[in-house]
């Protein structure tokens, strides 16, 4: 074989079809009778349903039936599940309310579900949903998680008392106190991690159907993780044998978080087909997205470090309240709190945090894991304390972290994590080289001379990935496990199908995937695919979130290929009449040591499929092998991010100069797609930071509810990015990966924002900071 | 999308009076508002008047005192004509700001001015260029055809066929852009006609309007410092997330001193 594979710059295999329009989308599946759902969903925030009329709109042309939350109720479908159990200080468990797949009673967040119209076609049922007459008796709403818990706030849930689903906390609070006491100084701030709206291209959908034939349904629907869906699905909303139900997620137009979770429509639509004896689709549109998918970050934080008087850091105590929306989705609770909370050393030998967390019910979408998912949010409130605190010790922004900065591994943190490897001066240095941080007096003086405000800003990010070992997880209140599975099937001829149980949504594991592959068995990329996201070809999977598909799902297939080397050098000992201890394999060739005596791979898969001259009394045909693998240990991708904006004071607008990432993601399989992957990442923070930003008003209307008011990135609202990487191999998976896909969405909020806030010689600047917000911040300063 | 009756007349005369049939019959130009607003459902016309097909309305000709654009030239045309940039290079270059590559290759000149969209950037061009414009019952000075929010001075069936641009001794816009949709949270357009300075402002107001104070300032002296310290009140304007009324007002300022100076070069 030519060059190694592991590291190589392979184009996506799975781009053709992308690019041609052959990919399956769920949309793209139309079944015979196919039938068509619409949603009616409730305009108002908060009301009492006193009733729900759907007489004409089933009389309207081509309607096959409308079902209400009674019609739910009768049939005995259970609420959506949370598969995370937080446990409250109080030592109770965190309150979980029902979550109706259709509204019963009452609607909590604009956007929920009240019916669902079958018809004919899309039109008719969109038509005849308009039919639905809803009585509504408005109630006070609260949006703000801010003031969920104030006297007087409407209440949410009768099971949810002062709209609180948890208070929980980590960390030794009385030390943690003790340590400000006798601080040099302290930094604080306080301020709001801003509500996200995913906008992944292609829109959620899902498709059911029912088969009389043998009693067993097929859902199929845009999925980060097909068997959750099956098992949550299944198991806790609808009373079915797994058995029964096949989950099929092809091709998905990218997820970000917002396609893992189990939700009502893809219920609906399943138990719908089975009373309609025909399928049923429902494909979102745009508008509906904005106000069913769940939305991500929303936390109110009061953070604050301490110090020494030479910027070493004490302790951190850190508060926040986090807006969980009208109810607990899938992963919701553990967002806020395991995914955030373990997470604030950062890279610094921070010795005492303590950290509160209080979860808060509000009359708006759900919140759920959003492209790093706690991470960001922890990210956000180290890396603005560190340079503030920089700032206001006259610091060097780089100088307080190396001071700070872990060097020694294992290291166990004061927040439940065990750092393996990590080289933290290694990615600064690079970083601060990327960023010709020597030219930046200079460049800020050009700026200057154009009438322009200049800045830096740093962020040096941590994040926990490959998640996660099961009983970690368990043990912190997870309720499944979070494994991976991996099937090897070598064909008689020697190509190779994988099945994973991780997910593809255009992080492009058909290539990287194939390149590991194809690495460890010394054959060509051309040779190996990659199936995912099917129930009934794929064993298992815990699908894809949290950067772990590499790291969890990448090494399931490495120890299923450890075991077709493993036969296939039985196969191979007996072809060759050797000792199987003889027999070495590598470049696609089973050898003798020592001699010319060689099989290749192919010739074993034939004899494992044709077995006439085989060790039948030993071994069994077929040449096919799977593997679960559940981590000993998070991984921890780390990285330095330095960015500089350039603000024009007249009209607040803020310009992405420069930005330099050098990320630690351990060993790459293919740089190229890492490289994507942190460009989107980066970008999706740079939307975080400068002009993402959902906002309800008080009565809980989103105004922020269609692109025309929502601001994602644009590719002119972002920089050329410099990226690069350093390497320290994960220590304990033997691809020595890390996983690379938040890495820029949880570093680039807080690099950018320190950038803002050096070029305005401000505090604190609000998320997103948009002109307008920049203009007024300068416009406070003046006044100050 | 509701279901509707489409028509695709080959004159202007045909759909003018098949507009006049219907009371909740819509002409269609470009469509890039009046479709979206059909799909979101928000307007759900009886009957389409498709223009597409009537060729007398596209076009664009350009004399020495006026360059004249048809109604159904789409902004991509504008935008990209060599003699337009020649004669008037602060319309095609206002044209070529109007949304995306996309809307300009779809969007029409008379279905932006017949909507008036408080945002739209071709009115604050009508009204600073002093234009006229042509219609099935007439013409109308731009000074008196922008009335309200989404309102003209056109009556129901009326369809725009032209525009005539007089050509300005020299001109230029100034868009500061919605972040988001990228329509005009305030756009600015100010035009030396050697008859003296016009300045018009869309985005930030109901419709676009006219700034008596920065023409007078202007007329007297052609200069950004005329206008640089000229505060504009911020009552009466729009507000809305991405600005509030003082924001809008404050960047009428910045942006004609900007439109000034690029006159100016």
């Amino acid at each position: 074989m030519g060059a190694p594979l592991i590291g190589a710059r392979i184009q996506r295999k799975e781009d053709y079809r992308f690019l041609t329009g052959a990919g399956q989308y769920t949309d793209d599946v139309t079944l015979p009778h196919q039938t068509y759902a619409a949603f009616v969903r409730t305009p108002h925030a908060h009301a009492k349903l006193k009733s729900v009329n759907t007489a004409k709109a089933k009389a309207a042309p081509g309607v096959l039936a409308v079902y209400t939350g009674e019609d739910i109720a009768a049939a005995k479908l259970g609420g959506l599940p949370c598969g995370w159990l937080i446990t409250d200080v109080n030592g109770q468990p965190m309150k979980e309310p029902p979550y109706p797949v259709l509204a019963l009673g009452k609607v909590r967040h604009v956007g929920e579900r009240v019916a669902v119209v079958v018809a004919e076609t899309q039109d008719q049922a969109r038509d005849a949903a308009e039919l639905v007459q809803v009585d509504y008796e408005v109630l006070p709403a609260v949006a703000d998680g801010r003031l969920a818990r104030a006297k007087g706030a409407p209440q949410l849930h009768e099971a949810a008392p002062d709209n609180t689903c948890f208070v929980w906390a980590i960390g030794d609070k009385a030390a943690v106190d003790a340590a400000f006491a006798k601080a040099a100084h302290v930094t604080k701030l306080d301020f709001v991690n801003n509500r996200l709206i995913p906008n992944a291209i292609e829109p959620r959908a899902a498709n059911g159907s029912y088969s009389r034939a043998d009693d067993s349904y097929t859902l199929y629907v845009a999925s980060q993780n097909p068997h959750v869906e099956r098992l949550l699905m299944t198991a806790f909303v609808m009373g079915l044998p797994e058995h029964k139900v096949r989950v099929v997620a092809g091709d998905v137009g990218g997820g970000f978080g917002s396609k893992i979770y189990l939700y009502a429509e893809d219920v609906v639509v399943t138990w719908a087909s089975k009373q309609l004896a025909r399928p049923v689709k429902w494909t979102a549109e745009r508008s509906e997205s904005y106000v069913s998918d769940a939305h991500g970050r929303d936390h109110h934080t009061i953070a604050e470090l301490a110090m020494d008087q030479d910027g070493k850091f004490l302790a951190m105590r850190v508060k926040t309240t986090a807006n969980v929306g009208a109810y607990l989705s899938t992963f919701a609770s553990c967002v806020p709190t395991i995914l955030y909370a373990t997470l604030l050393a950062g890279q610094y030998t921070t010795p005492l945090i303590h950290c509160e967390v209080t979860a808060v019910f509000t009359n708006t979408v759900p919140v759920d894991a959003y492209r790093g998912a706690g991470r960001p949010e922890a990210t956000y409130v180290v890396e603005r304390l560190v340079e503030t605190a920089a700032r206001e010790m006259k610091l060097d922004p780089a100088e307080i972290r190396r001071k700070n900065f872990i060097r020694t591994f294992p290291y166990q943190t004061p927040v439940a994590l065990l750092y393996d490897i990590g080289d933290y001066d290694a990615t600064m240095d690079a970083a601060q080289k990327l960023a010709d941080v020597a030219g930046y007096p200079a460049r800020k003086k050009a700026s200057e001379a154009k009438g322009k405000l200049r800045g830096m800003g740093y962020a040096a990010y941590i994040e926990a990935c490959g998640i996660a070992p099961s009983a970690v997880a368990g043990s912190l209140g997870a309720r499944a496990g979070l494994f991976e599975a991996g099937e090897v099937r070598v064909h008689p001829t020697g190509s190779v199908t994988v099945f994973t149980g991780s997910h593809s949504h255009g992080q492009g594991h058909e290539t990287t995937f194939a390149q590991v592959v194809a690495d460890r068995l010394g054959m060509a990329v051309e040779n190996v695919d990659i199936v995912h996201g099917d129930t009934s070809k794929v064993l298992f999977g815990m699908g894809t979130y949290g950067s772990r598909s590499i790291a969890v799902g990448g090494t399931a297939i490495v120890k299923a290929l450890d075991k077709i080397i493993a036969k296939g050098k039985k196969i191979a000992a007996h072809l060759l009449e050797a000792a199987e201890g003889d027999i070495e394999y590598a470049s696609g060739v089973f050898k003798v040591a020592g001699t010319d005596k060689q099989k290749t791979f192919g010739e074993v898969a034939f004899a494992a499929y044709v077995p006439h001259n085989y060790p039948h009394d030993k071994l069994e045909p077929g040449l096919n092998e799977n593997a679960f693998y559940d981590p000993s240990n998070f991984t921890f991708p780390a990285g330095t991010y330095i960015c500089e904006v350039e603000v024009d004071p007249e009209t607040g607008v803020v310009k992405v100069e420069r930005w330099s990432a050098v990320d630690d993601f351990g060993k790459i399989i293919n740089p190229m797609i890492v490289e994507g992957q942190v460009h989107g990442g980066l970008t999706q923070g740079i939307g975080q930071a400068l002009t993402e930003g959902a906002k309800y008003d008080s009565h809980g209307q989103l105004l922020t509810g269609s692109f025309m008011d929502y601001c994602i990135p644009r590719a002119d609202d972002v920089p050329s990015y410099q990226v690069d990487t350093r390497e320290t191999p994960c220590t304990h998976n033997p691809l020595g990966v890390k996983g690379c896909g938040e890495a820029g969405a949880i570093g680039a909020p807080a690099a950018l924002i320190n950038a803002i806030t050096d070029a305005l010689g401000v505090k604190d600047i609000p998320m997103p900071a948009t002109p307008q917000t920049v203009w007024r911040t300068l416009n406070q300063k003046k006044a100050a | 999308m509701h279901a509707f009756n489409y028509h695709r007349p080959s004159n202007v005369n045909d759909a003018a009076a098949q507009a006049a049939k219907s009371a909740d019959a819509k002409v269609l130009a470009g469509g890039q508002s009046l479709v979206q607003a059909m799909k979101l459902r928000l307007s759900a016309p009886t009957d389409i008047i498709d223009l597409g097909m009537i060729k007398d309305l596209a076009g664009i000709k350009v004399d020495a005192k006026n360059v004249t654009v048809g109604a159904m030239a789409r902004h991509a045309d504008v935008a990209g004509s060599a003699e337009v940039k020649k004669a008037l290079p602060a319309l095609a270059a206002l044209a070529g700001m109007i949304g995306d590559r996309q809307v300009r290759n779809m969007g029409t000149l008379g279905g932006a001015l017949a909507n008036s969209d408080p945002a739209a950037d071709y009115p604050a061009a009508v009204l600073g260029l002093n234009a006229t414009i042509t219609t099935t019952k007439g013409t109308h000075a731009a000074d008196k055809f922008f009335k309200g929010l989404y309102e003209t001075a056109l009556k129901p069936g009326e369809i725009i066929t032209s525009v005539s641009f007089p050509i300005p001794r020299r001109a230029a816009y100034m868009k500061f852009k919605n972040p988001a949709s990228r329509f005009a949270i305030v756009g600015v357009f100010v035009a030396d006609t050697g008859a003296g300075v016009r300045v018009a402002v869309t985005g930030a107001g109901p419709c676009a309007l006219r700034l008596a104070e920065m023409e007078k300032a202007l007329t007297a002296k052609f200069a950004p410092e005329s206008v640089a310290g000229l505060k504009i009140k911020p009552d009466g304007l729009n507000s809305d997330l991405h600005a509030s009324a003082e924001y809008r007002a404050h960047l009428i300022t910045v942006m004609a001193k900007r439109a000034v100076e690029a006159a100016l070069k």
